[in-house]
């Protein structure tokens, strides 16, 4: 069973699928045989919850399509990176030289799609991306990459907003994991809070494997009004357990950002989580028609709600069809194709979208609130930030010239000591 | 008998970019450069008796120093390729230094780490190396003006790289200082009462070995025009170390097949086999139980049995 699997040969035409396995450089003419969509995503290593839930869910799409989009048979190819970026590039090659497709969704890790985006741009491949580095749509973009899913800050701004003006919180503590993911984050979180008038008093960077949180725990300042989560995977769950035996949840509020308590997180907890706000461009219990057929679908099949992953390629397939339609499906074009894709203007399971000059998306993020409904807990939509862009409410040319965000970017002057 | 297949082999090898696609060139490509690494960590393996979990410092600091160069300090590729290697080579002679005051298991722990502090800065000293972002916008070079960015370029760069490393290394083991390096594996106490000096001759192969981990560090950057500090990481060198015991460590070709082995598992086997990484336990589990001492040796004595029961 295992050996045919990742070989999704889902064209009718049964000749496609061993063309592709046998003869790598063969062009097909214009027109004929499926269109071959990639998938990179890491089924195994420290990634691979994530990547498992990429896969079935744009699986799922293709499915509810009957594997055709704009009116041509799909086919999908599903490569496993494993996490590592060697093994990404390899990968990503044999999705163009091997498989030859015509576009890839996905990979998920930053340093993953760093690793390959020099390639497919030289080689043309249209990327739907997924990662959220942030300069790979600002300061070095590529022509051939899209992003529809949030760079790293991009859903902390309006949550920095919102602390400050509605929650009223005056100081707040951050922790987040020690890499470019976290840091960006936060970076972006203090920027805005900061602007706003909030202090970040403190900041704390823990190592992505932290088997314990404790001595982290124990160092955040209690006198802060609220401490920001910037976590990415399971981690957000362990040091929010911690945090709450040290009894700690009653003296200070927890906030967290898009991943932090994603839904695949959620399903582990009980109802110490009750209450805690996050955001994000996504959430299952968006009330909108087409997120209305995706989560309950997903929840049937799978037994749990789709989260920040599930979501990503799902919608990736949706910008798919609305690109290909607009194109009549005719993905040999792949400059069609990519001008389709970034001029798409679909309606998603996130809501109305579109991209900037640089290919990142401009759309809704949601102010999301733990609660529970129906037995299990959900992130419950509490406010709706529209058409947030990656670069908030600054001046584009402005936020270019600064440095990237990182541990150091922008200096945090109002730490306590 | 062996003119043959040795012949066989180079044609296969010199027309494989003529009737293969790129994809299956750049796997080539990359189990050039997996052989050549697999190779010089056999010498220490192998041939010298130092079991080394840290050998992937040696790959991971040419390609680290190789790219900074390149991009942050804008030197050319044979400049850069220059102070890669003399920066390899003087930090694997301090390495050596602390590394060799140890032998067995002792020798091991201090190579891993090594290996873990250079894999940490990799990752912490963002303001240099980009941190988990890793180098990307990397450059091949071009000697002599022949552009390397095709596969089939790259190939023939690489398979000359690896021939040249294997003739190189071959020589060196097969010399009168390589019985010597035998002689400390097998026998340390006795080498030294008759006046060698072991912790010497330890020493200068371990250097030798981290020469050739830079060289193909420098093929790996090359190749990947991306660095990011998993190439650090001890799963690297378990891999190679994986490679080499699988091969057979102490032969000169069982690296390279065991090397060959492990990156058509990772890189091919995974695009059919979901669970790839229960096959490659499975395969190692399966070398263990049948041939012990790798798949080189393993062969040779199965092809020797069978050699000898007709007659």
């Amino acid at each position: 069973m295992t050996i045919s699997r990742r070989q999704f040969v889902v064209s009718a035409l049964a000749g496609a699928g061993a063309a592709s396995l046998a003869s790598p450089n063969l062009s097909f003419a214009q027109g004929s045989g499926p269109v071959r969509v990639g998938l990179l995503a890491a089924k195994t290593g420290p990634l691979a919850s994530g990547g498992i839930d990429m896969e079935l869910a744009l699986t799922m799409f293709l499915k509810d399509r009957d594997h055709t989009l704009g009116g041509r048979k799909v086919e999908l190819i599903v490569a496993d990176t494993a996490g590592v970026p060697a093994t990404a590039r390899t990968k990503a090659q044999e999705l163009v030289e091997k498989n030859n497709v015509h576009c890839i969704i996905g990979p998920l890790a930053a340093f993953e799609a760093l690793a390959i985006i020099d390639y497919l741009t030289e080689k043309q491949i249209p990327t739907l991306g997924v990662s959220a580095a942030e300069d790979m749509t600002q300061r070095h973009p590529s022509p051939w990459y899209v992003r529809l899913t949030s760079t790293s800050a991009q859903c902390a701004y309006p949550l920095a907003e919102y602390s400050f003006k509605e929650l009223k919180y005056k100081k707040i503590v951050t922790i987040a994991d020690d890499f470019a993911y976290g840091h960006e984050m936060c970076a972006g979180f203090q920027r805005v809070f900061e602007d706003n008038g909030g202090k970040i008093i403190q900041k704390i960077f823990t190592p992505l494997a932290t088997p314990d949180y404790g001595s982290y725990v124990a160092q955040v300042k209690t006198d802060a009004d609220a401490i920001f989560l910037g976590t990415a995977g399971s981690n957000g769950f362990r040091f929010l357990r911690q945090f709450i035996e040290y009894g700690l949840k009653d003296k200070i509020a927890v906030i967290g950002g898009m991943t932090a308590l994603d839904e695949s997180v959620l399903r582990n907890m009980g109802d110490e989580a009750l209450g805690i706000i996050t955001t994000s461009w996504y959430s299952a219990t968006l009330d909108n028609p087409l997120n209305k057929v995706f989560a309950p679908e997903f929840r049937k099949q799978f037994k749990y709600d789709p989260g920040y992953y599930a979501a990503s390629t799902y919608l990736s397939g949706e910008v798919l069809e609305g690109a290909l339609k607009t194109i009549k499906a005719n993905a040999e074009d792949k400059k069609a194709l990519m001008a389709a894709i970034r001029g798409n203007n679909v309606d998603t399971i996130r809501g109305p979208i579109k991209f900037d000059e640089f290919g990142n998306v401009i759309g809704n993020v949601y102010i999301r609130k733990v609660t529970r409904t129906d037995g299990r807990l959900v992130n419950s939509v509490i406010k709706t930030y529209p058409d947030v862009s990656q670069f908030w409410t600054y001046n584009k040319t402005e936020f270019l010239k600064n440095p990237v965000y990182s541990r150091d970017y922008p200096p945090a002057k109002n730490l306590e000591l | 008998m062996k003119w043959i297949a040795l012949a066989l082999f180079a044609a296969v090898a010199l027309l494989l970019p003529f009737v293969a696609g790129d994809f299956y060139v750049n796997l080539a490509s990359q189990i050039f450069i997996a052989a050549i690494f697999a190779l010089s960590l056999n010498l220490l393996v192998g041939f010298g008796g130092m079991t080394s979990l840290g050998h992937a410092s040696y790959l991971g600091v040419a390609a680290y120093l190789s790219a900074l160069m390149t991009t942050r300090y804008g030197f050319g590729h044979g400049a850069a390729a220059l102070i890669s290697i003399l920066g390899t080579v003087a930090m694997a002679a301090f390495f050596g230094l602390i590394a060799l005051r140890a032998t067995g298991l002792g020798f091991l722990m201090i190579t891993l780490a090594l290996s873990q502090v250079l894999w940490g800065l990799a990752y912490r000293m963002s303001g240099i190396t980009n941190g988990d972002n890793g180098i990307a916008g990397l450059t091949r070079p071009a000697p002599f003006g022949i552009s390397l960015e095709s596969p089939a370029a790259f190939y023939w760069f690489s398979l000359l790289a690896a021939i040249i490393a294997f003739v190189m290394m071959t020589i060196f083991v097969s010399s009168a200082f390589g019985s010597s390096l035998k002689g400390v594996r097998d026998q340390p106490r006795r080498m030294a009462a008759l006046g060698f000096n072991p912790w010497m001759i330890r020493w200068i192969t371990f250097v030798y070995a981290g020469f050739w981990g830079g060289i193909a560090g420098l093929l790996y950057v090359y190749y990947n025009k991306y660095i990011h500090p998993t190439s650090l990481s001890t799963t690297s060198s378990a891999e190679a170390l994986l490679g080499v015991i699988a091969g057979g460590s102490g032969t000169l070709a069982g690296p390279a097949v065991g090397a060959t082995l492990v990156l058509l598992l990772k890189n091919y086997a995974s695009a059919y086999v979901e669970r790839w990484n229960m096959l490659l336990g499975l395969v190692f589990l399966f070398i263990v139980l049948v041939m012990p001492t790798g798949i080189v040796p393993g062969l040779q004595k199965l092809a020797s049995r069978l050699w000898r029961r007709p007659s």
